[in-house]
């Protein structure tokens, strides 16, 4: 019932990917104004899908892995839209919509959207645990995306092959202080869900519980290196990358240990 | 209101035409014989147009008009002719495009289409002060005042919706605009010129139009930095000091006439712990180079010397030459659009009107 939704928010972000090859190809200018509407158009797609989902369920639409994957699509187009416009980063819209397109359609066509085992009942701090933690997840996701835009710019400048790309992308000074703050932002959610864990009631996974700081302490100990000028930007950009690779990789394990039946 | 306006004279006689000589076809020392400053009432006057408007820039001298009656080339070019300049001894360097011709011609030029440096942007400036002093002098009417008015809506589309702008094209300005995609602000940004050559000189002026206030400039003779510090507004710097001032400062710019690389990984290494992250960025036009190649494997360090920076600006060339195509696309479309309007302000009866429009008339219907 709910599909038809998700699919057009998905259409709404293949139409963002379109155009931006489109762009590349053609080497015509991009304009990041296209994609913030298509954007636009797929989250509130997306929102509606989360809303009707979450009425079916009685609670937060986080029961499978094809509903974290949808919510991190989500948070993800959400953190975009409140920061995208903010720090002036309009072309992260063309970087956006490729990982939210992939994150949807992967979803839609995996075979993993499977009713939960349990009847699971409405647990104000599991859902907020649970949300606040995907939340989390999709600013962790811009970081990396940001990384992704300040590498490509880095090799740029240092190869001196300026492709048509470079000069739509953000000053690298600017975009290493938006990497620098989405990931603090990330951090604080991150640690707020963490936290919140510890009041949902019930026995708390240890594999989860292992994981979860596990991914902390990654993106804890960036920060920590970034403070104390350890790392440079260069390497800062690309632990982003790879710490989101890791953390998505998590998400992926613990959402398929717990919906496994117990042994 | 735009399409309220009609043609003031008679329009199945109205003739638009361009008469002008430019950098395709003649060289500065025939140009100039033609730049004198004249107005266009005394063109009025001398030759029966209806409207006119000269255009006169270091690469084109142009006059636009519109007339019942058809004026010849070369009455234009001895209008245009400075005193003792004998018009007919150029006469082949004179083209002229009429009607069609002619709106696409100026849609061209405002672009930047038919300037030397393919996509430039002054020359829009160019042709609104152009417009903007005919039309004090009450020079245009109707036809030239919608002709100009869809000549900046032209080249205003030109430049947002393709490349033709994009990248810089010579070397000082491909370094400011690494500088800013380095930085961005640059105006809190340090900059050292070692090396007081007149390259440097150019490119330190250019990062000081983007804002860059503090300037220093170390040279082997402490007088020339005295004396470049004096015309960049910066301060001179003993030149046995200019290492340790890679701590501080955010770009280099060095051209001395060293034989061997003064900066190296191991000159800069020590120095770079010290700068917290902030990116370096150098631009070494020596040659041979200042700077050994090394240090450009260096984090948060860019090094740029004269080869690359000469390759980007015939890249960045390139890629307007890449996006003429799509400009000459929205060109063709709106000169089509313009011929319609033309067509259909011809069909329909006239309005008494002023033969030369008035000032609110002129602010209304512009586009």
């Amino acid at each position: 019932m709910d599909r038809p939704l998700l699919i057009a928010s998905t259409l709404c972000y293949l139409a963002a990917v379109v155009r931006t090859l489109l762009a590349v190809r053609a080497r015509v200018a991009l304009h990041g104004r296209f994609n913030f509407f298509a954007i636009g158009a797929g989250f509130l797609s997306q929102t509606a899908f989360l809303s009707v989902r979450g009425h079916a369920l009685g609670r937060c639409p986080l029961t499978n892995l094809f509903e974290v994957f949808v919510f991190l699509a989500w948070s993800v187009a959400l953190i975009y839209l409140l920061v995208g416009p903010t720090y002036r980063l309009s072309l992260m819209g063309a970087f956006t919509a490729p990982l939210v397109f992939a994150l949807q359609t992967f979803a839609l066509l995996a075979p993993i959207d499977i009713p939960h085992p349990a009847r699971l009942f409405a647990n104000p701090w599991l859902e907020f645990h649970a949300s606040i933690s995907m939340i989390a997840y999709g600013v962790f996701a811009l970081s990396c995306v940001a990384g992704v835009m300040y590498l490509v710019q880095e090799r740029q400048l240092k190869t001196h092959q300026l492709r048509s790309i470079f000069y739509y992308l953000p000053p690298l000074t600017n975009l290493f202080g938006a990497l620098t703050r989405l990931l603090w932002l990330g951090f604080a959610l991150y640690t707020a869900g963490l936290i919140s864990g510890f009041f949902t009631g019930g026995p708390l996974p240890r594999v989860k519980m292992i994981c979860a700081f596990g991914v902390w302490l990654f993106y804890g100990a960036i920060l920590q290196g970034r403070h104390l000028r350890w790392f440079a930007p260069k390497r800062v950009a690309a632990l982003c990358v790879l710490a989101f690779t890791a953390a998505v990789s998590v998400l992926w394990a613990i959402n398929f240990v717990s919906q496994r039946p117990p042994m | 209101m735009g399409d309220q306006l009609r043609l003031a004279e008679a329009p199945d006689v109205m003739n638009l035409f361009c008469v002008g000589i430019s950098h395709h076809t003649a060289k500065v020392e025939t140009r100039e014989r033609y730049a004198g400053q004249r107005s266009e009432e005394a063109l009025r006057v001398e030759t029966g147009c209806a409207e006119a408007l000269m255009l006169a820039t270091c690469n084109r001298v142009e006059v636009y008009a519109s007339a019942a009656a058809s004026i010849a080339t070369e009455q234009i070019a001895r209008w245009l002719a400075r005193e003792g300049t004998e018009a007919i001894e150029n006469a082949s360097a004179f083209y002229r495009y009429e009607g069609e011709e002619c709106v696409r011609h100026l849609f061209r030029v405002a672009a930047g289409l038919d300037s030397m440096v393919i996509g430039e942007t002054d020359i829009l400036g160019q042709v609104k002060r152009a417009y903007a002093k005919a039309r004090e002098s009450r020079c245009v009417g109707s036809l030239l005042h919608r002709l100009f008015q869809r000549a900046f809506r032209v080249a205003k589309q030109v430049r947002t919706r393709t490349d033709i702008t994009r990248g810089a094209v010579s070397v000082g300005s491909v370094a400011v605009d690494l500088a800013v995609k380095i930085f961005g602000d640059l105006r809190e940004r340090k900059v050292l010129i070692l090396g007081a050559g007149e390259t440097s000189e150019r490119t330190a002026r250019a990062l000081s139009s983007r804002g860059v206030t503090d300037i220093r400039v170390s040279n082997r003779s402490f007088e020339r930095a005295e004396s470049v510090a004096g015309l960049v507004r910066g301060r001179p710097v003993s030149f046995h000091e200019w290492t340790l001032q890679c701590r501080e400062i955010d770009i280099l710019i060095s051209s001395t006439s060293a034989d061997e690389p003064l900066l190296t990984p191991d000159v800069l290494s020590p120095l770079i712990r010290e700068r917290s992250d902030r990116p370096l960025f150098i631009i070494d036009i020596a040659v041979p180079r200042d700077v050994a190649p090394e240090v450009n494997e260096m984090d948060g360090v860019f090094l740029y010397d004269i080869d690359s920076l000469q390759s980007i600006a015939a890249q960045s060339l390139a890629l307007r030459r890449e996006q003429i195509a799509a400009a000459e696309e929205i060109i063709a479309a709106h000169v089509s659009d313009f011929q319609t309007w033309l067509g259909r302000a011809r069909d329909e009866p006239l309005p008494v009107t002023p033969r030369v429009l008035d000032e609110a008339a002129l602010r209304a219907s512009e586009l």
